[in-house]
């Protein structure tokens, strides 16, 4: 994505006059600099994120404990889901926004380009902080990352107030990052583009930004909390005090759940770009794809509880929960028949791109499938805290979210990079990623019926074989990813040129400037009609 | 003695309960815990045929609406009916599972008239039970050797699924489960009971079962509650209602004659070898996990016992900080779990461990003086 510059240069370009080497990237503040940036870092955390998601499967891989100690094995699970869903899934989604946005409503930049800068280069610092308390006497957050008092603060180490600052700064960058969205989109759309007329990924992220404006504050209020009582003596969340832990675990979910939405409805949006294109027909039900979106938010601030049904609430609220949970099944379905119709009757190929898109909306529904399992309570009581919650999740957010990720870069990559990407490659990429993903994670819901405890670094032999499959299947799927990560490398750097549409179906402003975008798109709004 | 009794006891009884599937949810010993099986199975079930229909279109479209085939896109993008018809029809499913997943529940959560009640209290990483109409409490701990878990010797078959004291209670009874915690949040889960609740500290959470068969039934703590999380199982013996009467009875009378025989041992010192002895075991069982066997705990999470200025100087700090613990840390209260020689043992331990050489001996009387004082 760096070539992109010196593209442009030969491209006309005479008011920008951008500074060269390390600067350049530091003081930007251009969409598109600030969108290879984010995706850049994220991929970075992915690969970090990783890594450790590899050290939890090489103990796990046999029982008995091989390799770290049960303390260790803690901060391993604790900092991979911090940084898995803070630094990759988040920054991927908010560096496609910052590439993407301006240029699907037809404007010249974000809104405010200076605290675009910001945003970005405060994560940074986050994650060096939260990498660096891991060295810490007494090692990282090894709590989990779900931080559950009091285990994170009469418990903890001391790296806690490290992890309390990490969490701040995070939730700056991504307050900013929405704020910017919500701006952009509002105030720069192309005269003409209604807001029926956005396209799904625009329409997608703007919810997504109210989400995250919601919910991010109430985080910071917990960590804060969390700060607090560990080191000023307060009493939240210490029942010897007046407190209540259970009262943490209602203030992290309600913002938890909204996030587990900020990390999906982007998807929904880049999946909805995706399928039309490579179906050449129109997206089905583009009104009730809105509709729905925007369901699914309302209806996610009413069902923080169905995380902790066995934390002993009264039998009323188990059922209000119960129900609010089994509702968001009806819109998320919709949008699954949605992108069905809209493949019915298509001329359909599968480029990859396609073929990620289509994994997205198999895998993501079988994820949806054990999610409407969970939110039953009284099976949940059997599942909750199992692996069963673990394989959930995953294929949601790794078959979910990060699929969609890798989507979406291969459909835009001729368009950052000029560039086609290596089909052949990629497609091995892509079914190295879809068989492994499913040896990996599939499993994992037989352990967890069978009664495996999720977050455990030992385990009873009655596990051993499944176990075994699992880090397989982990270790497959780990070294798959660095096949894209040369795929995207061969592609910044050469490759067939692009055309400016290289999608047959692909539809959307985007499409209509030339491959790689120039440094600076739509100085003179487009008309939409 | 009891404890061999009990271990013996274990391995007598039929292992029926354990052919539990590898794959699925067990069925249990419940009337509830059969229900709670049928819930699952029905919503796979029927998740299995959405699955069926929403894939097999996606399938058909992927073999038969190809470009490579020659298609030509259709142009239709809504159809109101249909959209309609697949809001509707989901939300009429949801309702069918609404309603037997509501009775159950409200059957799940119904603790009342319960004819015996079991205070379970968790702490790191242990399982405390409390029989609260009669004198009977005592620990339950993992059972499973370190040299297992480290790989030195072959593992056992129910390998981190042991203890040394399981809970014991009658079948055909209701039982009342009253759960709490110690210190962090732990969960009680016994998957053949359906019943797992969160022991959170400073609040008291209710269960319930009925058991339909003896057996040995196996859980583990289901929530993170630190560093040996995954180290804390649950083992539920259930007995005839007239097994379980004669066995609470035989406990009761067991813990009456400890107490006399504590009382009796107040007289008698114990000489250095038979203490430290004694207190290597009870060290390895009960201290270990947190201040390693090595005595150098883990810097900066749990401190050092090893040169630590109050194992070597301060006497009755070192006695208070191992009967009373030290609040708003991991350490515990050891007062209430170790017998008052168990105690003089073990801190006669740290202070001659490692290196630690003070030459002082702790004696239970001393430790008796200092809880009287």
């Amino acid at each position: 994505m760096s070539t992109v510059v010196g593209e442009v240069d030969q491209h006309d370009d005479h008011h920008h006059h951008a500074p060269s080497g390390i600067t350049r990237w530091l003081f930007t503040t251009n969409h598109k600099d600030i969108g290879s940036l984010y995706l850049w870092f994220s991929f970075i955390m992915f690969l970090v994120g990783g890594s450790m998601a590899m050290v939890i499967r090489a103990e796990l891989f046999q029982p008995g404990l091989q390799l770290v100690d049960p303390h260790f094995f803690n901060q391993m699970t604790t900092v991979h889901g911090l940084i898995m869903v803070f630094g990759a899934v988040m920054p991927a989604f908010t560096g496609l926004a910052n590439w993407m946005i301006p240029m699907m409503i037809g404007a010249p930049d974000m809104a405010l380009p200076r605290m675009n800068n910001w945003s970005f280069w405060i994560l940074p610092f986050a994650f060096s902080i939260l990498l660096a308390s891991l060295f810490m006497e007494g090692g990282g957050p090894a709590f989990g990352w779900t931080f559950y008092a009091p285990l994170s603060t009469t418990y903890s180490s001391d790296s806690t107030a490290l992890f309390v600052f990490s969490v701040h700064i995070m939730g700056i960058s991504s307050i900013m990052g929405a704020i910017n969205v919500i701006v952009t989109i509002m105030n720069m759309r192309a005269p003409g583009m209604s807001y029926m007329k956005m396209p799904l990924f625009v329409w997608t992220w703007f919810i997504t930004a109210f989400l995250l404006i919601a919910v991010m504050p109430v985080l910071a209020g917990a960590v804060t909390m969390v700060l607090t009582d560990k080191y000023f003596g307060t009493s939240f969340f210490d029942a010897a005090g007046g407190g209540d832990p259970v009262l943490f675990q209602h203030i992290f979910w309600f913002f938890g759940h909204p996030e587990v939405y900020i990390m999906i409805l982007p998807s929904f949006g880049i999946v909805s770009a995706i399928i039309p294109a490579f179906s050449r027909k129109k997206l089905f039900g583009y009104a009730s794809m809105v509709y729905a979106t925007a369901a699914i938010a309302g209806l996610s601030f009413l069902v923080w509880a169905h995380h902790m049904f066995t934390t002993g609430m009264p039998v009323f609220a188990e059922l209000f929960f119960m129900y609010c949970t089994m509702l968001i099944s009806v819109p998320t379905g919709v949008k699954v028949f949605n992108w069905v119709a809209t493949m019915w009757r298509g001329s359909i190929s599968f480029e990859t791109p396609m073929l990620f898109a289509l994994a997205f909306v198999i895998l993501f529904t079988i994820g949806g499938f054990s999610g409407l399992m969970l939110a039953i309570t009284p099976v949940d009581f059997q599942y909750h805290d199992t692996y069963f919650v673990v394989a959930h999740f995953h294929y949601v957010l790794v078959s979910g979210a990060i699929f969609s990720i890798m989507a979406a870069a291969y459909y835009w990559l001729p368009k950052w990079t000029g560039h086609m990407y290596d089909e052949k490659l990629a497609k091995t990429h892509f079914w190295a990623s879809l068989i492994s993903v499913n040896v990996l994670f599939f499993p994992m819901h037989f352990a967890g019926l069978a009664g495996m405890p999720r977050r455990i670094p030992d385990y009873s032999i009655a596990f051993a074989d499944i176990n075994q499959i699992v880090s397989i299947g982990g270790f497959a799927f780990g070294l798959s990813q660095l096949i894209f990560l040369w795929v995207v490398i061969k592609c910044v750097k050469g490759g067939e040129k692009a055309p400016t549409k290289p999608w047959e179906g692909a539809e959307g402003l985007e499409w209509t400037v030339p491959s790689p975008a120039p440094y600076h798109t739509f100085d003179t709004p487009p008309e939409v009609k | 003695m009891s404890i061999k009794l009990i271990t013996a006891l274990t391995a007598m009884i039929p292992m029926a309960a354990q052919a539990r599937s590898q794959l699925n949810l067990p069925q249990g010993v419940t009337e509830i815990s059969n229900r709670v099986y049928d819930l699952h199975m029905t919503i796979f079930y029927i998740c299995c045929v959405i699955g069926l229909v929403v894939f097999g279109a996606m399938f058909w479209s992927m073999i038969r609406h190809r470009k490579s085939k020659g298609r030509k896109p259709a142009t239709f993008h809504e159809n109101v009916k249909v959209e309609i018809l697949w809001t509707v029809v989901p939300f009429l499913i949801l309702i069918g599972m609404a309603i037997p997943a509501t009775s159950t529940l409200i059957a799940m959560e119904d603790t009342s008239e319960a004819e015996l009640t079991v205070l379970v209290t968790g702490s790191q990483w242990k399982w405390h039970y409390r029989y609260l109409d009669s004198d009977v409490e005592y620990f339950s701990l993992l059972a499973t050797q370190r040299e297992q878990i480290e790989n030195k010797f072959d593992k056992g078959e129910n390998y981190l699924l042991e203890v040394d004291r399981p809970l014991v209670i009658p079948t055909d009874r209701k039982v009342r489960f009253l759960v709490t915690s110690d210190d962090v949040i732990h969960s009680w889960w016994v998957p053949d009971f359906a019943v797992k609740k969160d022991a959170n500290p400073g609040f008291i959470n209710e269960a319930w079962t009925k058991v339909d068969e003896p057996g040995i039934y196996r859980g583990q703590c289901a929530e993170l509650c630190g560093k040996d999380h995954g180290f804390m199982p649950v083992v539920v013996i259930a007995k005839e209602p007239a097994e379980f009467d004669a066995w609470l009875a035989e406990q009761e009378q067991i813990a009456q004659r400890e107490k006399e025989e504590e009382q009796r041992l107040l007289a008698m010192s114990m000489d250095m070898d038979e203490l430290m002895e004694l207190g290597e075991r009870v060290y390895l069982g009960s201290c270990a996990a947190c201040h390693q066997a090595n005595g150098e705990g883990i810097p900066g999470v749990f401190p050092a016992l090893k040169g630590s200025p109050m194992a070597l100087n301060d006497m009755q700090g070192h006695i208070n900080i191992v009967v009373n613990g030290k609040s708003g840390t991991s350490m515990q209260a050891f007062g209430n779990q170790l017998s008052l020689r168990e105690l003089a043992a073990v801190i006669t331990y740290e202070r001659n461990a490692w290196g630690n050489d003070t030459g002082e001996t702790v004696q239970a009387a001393d430790v008796n003086a200092f809880i009287n004082e």
